[in-house]
């Protein structure tokens, strides 16, 4: 049998995260096929018979499919079971929202957020906000599974040449309608994939601060910004931002927290970044136990400091 | 229109979990447990309906054992009016709770099911989508805002990068963010009202459920990172993150 992955689109095409899900899926060492859903994208299903290690590609077309809604698109995917030995997607807002759905109509016990694929059927994921790893054994049969995208390396999207198939579309359940949607547009890399993150904390005070103080320091460093739950809900920083266990989960090559307390729903977010640095002006706060590197002192000047030295 | 809070009792969020001796589960013994932080918000949002005069009754349920009637009471205090326990011997992976919450659902007929988006003890978010799915429900996961009008839901839902507005036909079943409210504090008097309030027990094993489920091998702590270096300037930080190379 092979394995299914289910692509995530947007609107430069499958994204990087679905690129994470096929390198999982060819760890469980059969052949990898990526299933492309949406509206008027066979553009983009034919991109993707290049992308690597992919033996075929499954392209579904219809209005149906034009949102990703879970309701219109599990039908398609219990039909599509049947040939497979694991359905997979990236843990990603889309990933988490539809695969659950077509499990319970699988009757197949799921595995989220797999951080680590042991074998076929073992799989290690993170529990308790990171704090513990659980190591768990999927029944045989139809696995079904979300991969977190920040701990398996995107394949290539180039250098494949996937067999390409067209399916009929299964149609509109007619139980949801998609209004509409609100993407913040950056002007910075993507909090998931920078290569480096700072972030700030409560202590920044205001939104005005937030800005004014981060922005020129992630200009330098080509770096997204990403920001705590307080900072969050104090309004300081937008909520796409917010990293952690409940926001979204990074593993950058640096990440540097500036007044962060760190607590364990901030920690179990940033656990897999290469290094981390930690400026807070209390020696005790917990977001050093995590740190390589700290600075006990004030942001308010360590920012500028670093800013004065990396331009120099 | 009556609506359905699912909750869990988890270990509370300030507490650090540790694994039990023979590794194939969490330290659960004399540690504090609480309502799941997510399903406080989904409580406060049923009840806010109630109180809006858009919802008729508020009725709470748990899957779980006996020691669930604490978080139930909480629910109650909160203002639900009454409250359902399902009693299991242990805790109950997700597919297994959404098949109790589906028999609840059909004997209870809410025209909408408010959960938490993930319970922060297995932070698997899986249980509501699979509780629409097995009620073949309209569904909205991670609910920043629930506007009710005309039989359908009006959602916001936070998504990767932005926000995202849905609207469904009901019964629905919603999975709710922490951006949803600001729980309230429970008072004193409140907490008295909620003793009064009735609590159903009924067995699992009245319902006919059974599910696949995942075999645990070992609970563990995530490797610990390398003892870190607290360093004296800005300099030494300069240096220190050229040395590891991710500084140009
Ligand atoms: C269910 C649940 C889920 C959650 N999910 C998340 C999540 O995903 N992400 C998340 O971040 N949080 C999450 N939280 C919240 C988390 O528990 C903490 O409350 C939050 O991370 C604290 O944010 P903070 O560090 O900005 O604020 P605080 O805790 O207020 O800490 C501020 C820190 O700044 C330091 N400081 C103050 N002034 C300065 C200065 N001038 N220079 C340097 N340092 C200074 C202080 O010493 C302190 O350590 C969640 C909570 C719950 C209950």
């Amino acid at each position: 049998m092979s394995v299914l992955v289910i692509a995530e689109l947007d609107s430069h095409g499958i994204k990087a995260a679905t690129r994470s899900a096929i390198r999982a899926a060819s760890q469980l060492g059969e052949e990898v096929h990526l299933l492309v859903t949406g509206n008027d994208v066979a553009g983009i299903a034919s991109e993707a018979t290049k992308i690597e290690g992919l033996s075929k590609v499954l392209h579904a077309d219809g209005p149906a499919y034009a949102h990703g809604l879970a309701e219109n698109l599990t039908p398609l995917l219990v039909q599509l079971a049947a040939n497979y030995s694991a359905l997979i997607a990236a843990a990603t807002s889309f990933g988490k929202n539809v695969l659950p759905r077509a499990a319970a109509l699988l009757d197949v016990a799921m595995v989220s957020e797999v951080i680590q694929i042991i074998n076929a059927t073992t799989f290690v994921r993170p529990m308790y906000a990171g704090n513990i790893n659980a190591t768990v054994v999927a029944p045989a049969g139809l696995r079904i599974l979300t991969i977190r995208p920040t701990v398996f390396e995107a394949v290539a999207a180039t250098g494949g040449a996937a067999a390409l198939e067209t399916l009929t579309a299964t149609g509109e359940t007619g139980q949801t309608t998609w209004v509409s949607r609100d993407l913040v547009e950056l002007d910075r890399p993507e909090l998931a994939t920078a290569r480096v993150v700072i972030s700030g904390g409560r202590s920044l005070g205001s939104a005005e601060g937030f800005k004014a103080t981060l922005t020129p320091l992630a200009d330098v460093l080509g770096a997204a910004i990403g920001a705590t739950r307080a900072a969050v809900d104090a309004g300081m920083a937008p909520n796409d931002s917010q990293v952690g266990q409940t926001g979204t989960v990074v593993a950058p090559e640096l990440y540097m927290a500036f007044g962060v307390s760190g607590a364990a729903q901030h920690v179990g977010g940033i656990k897999d970044s290469k290094v981390i640095v930690a400026v807070n002006i209390d020696a005790d706060a917990p977001i050093f136990q995590v740190a390589d590197y700290g600075l006990v002192a004030d942001l308010f000047t360590v920012i500028p400091e670093l800013e004065a030295a990396l331009k120099a | 229109m009556k609506i359905l809070v699912s909750i869990k009792r988890v270990v509370d969020y300030q507490i650090r979990p540790r694994p039990t001796q023979d590794g194939l589960d969490v330290e659960l013994s004399n540690v504090k447990m609480s309502i799941n932080p997510f399903d406080e918000n989904a409580v406060e949002g049923a009840v806010r309906l109630k109180e809006a005069g858009v919802a008729s009754e508020v009725v709470v349920v748990a899957v779980g054992t006996a020691a669930n009637q604490d978080v139930l009471r909480h629910a109650l205090a909160m203002g639900a009016d009454r409250a359902i326990l399902i009693e299991t011997p242990s805790v109950v992976q997700p597919l297994t709770a959404a098949k109790y919450l589906q028999a609840i659902a059909q004997r209870e007929t809410p025209d909408l099911v408010l959960t938490g988006k993930q319970a922060i003890d297995d932070d698997a978010a899986e249980t509501a989508q699979m509780l629409a799915g097995l009620l073949n429900w309209s569904q909205a996961t991670f609910a920043s805002n629930i506007q009710l009008a005309d039989g359908r839901a009006t959602v916001v839902r936070e998504i990767d990068g932005g926000q995202e507005t849905v609207s469904l036909q009901l019964p629905a079943v919603i999975s709710v963010d922490l951006r949803l409210n600001e729980p309230r504090f429970i008072k004193l008097p409140a907490l008295m009202m909620a003793k009064k309030k009735p609590i159903e027990t009924v067995p699992a094993a009245d319902f006919a459920v059974s599910a696949p489920v995942l075999t645990v091998l070992q609970i563990a702590e995530p490797p610990a990172r390398k003892p870190g270096k607290i360093l004296n300037n800005v300099t030494e930080l300069v240096a220190a993150l050229r040395a590891e190379k991710v500084l140009p």
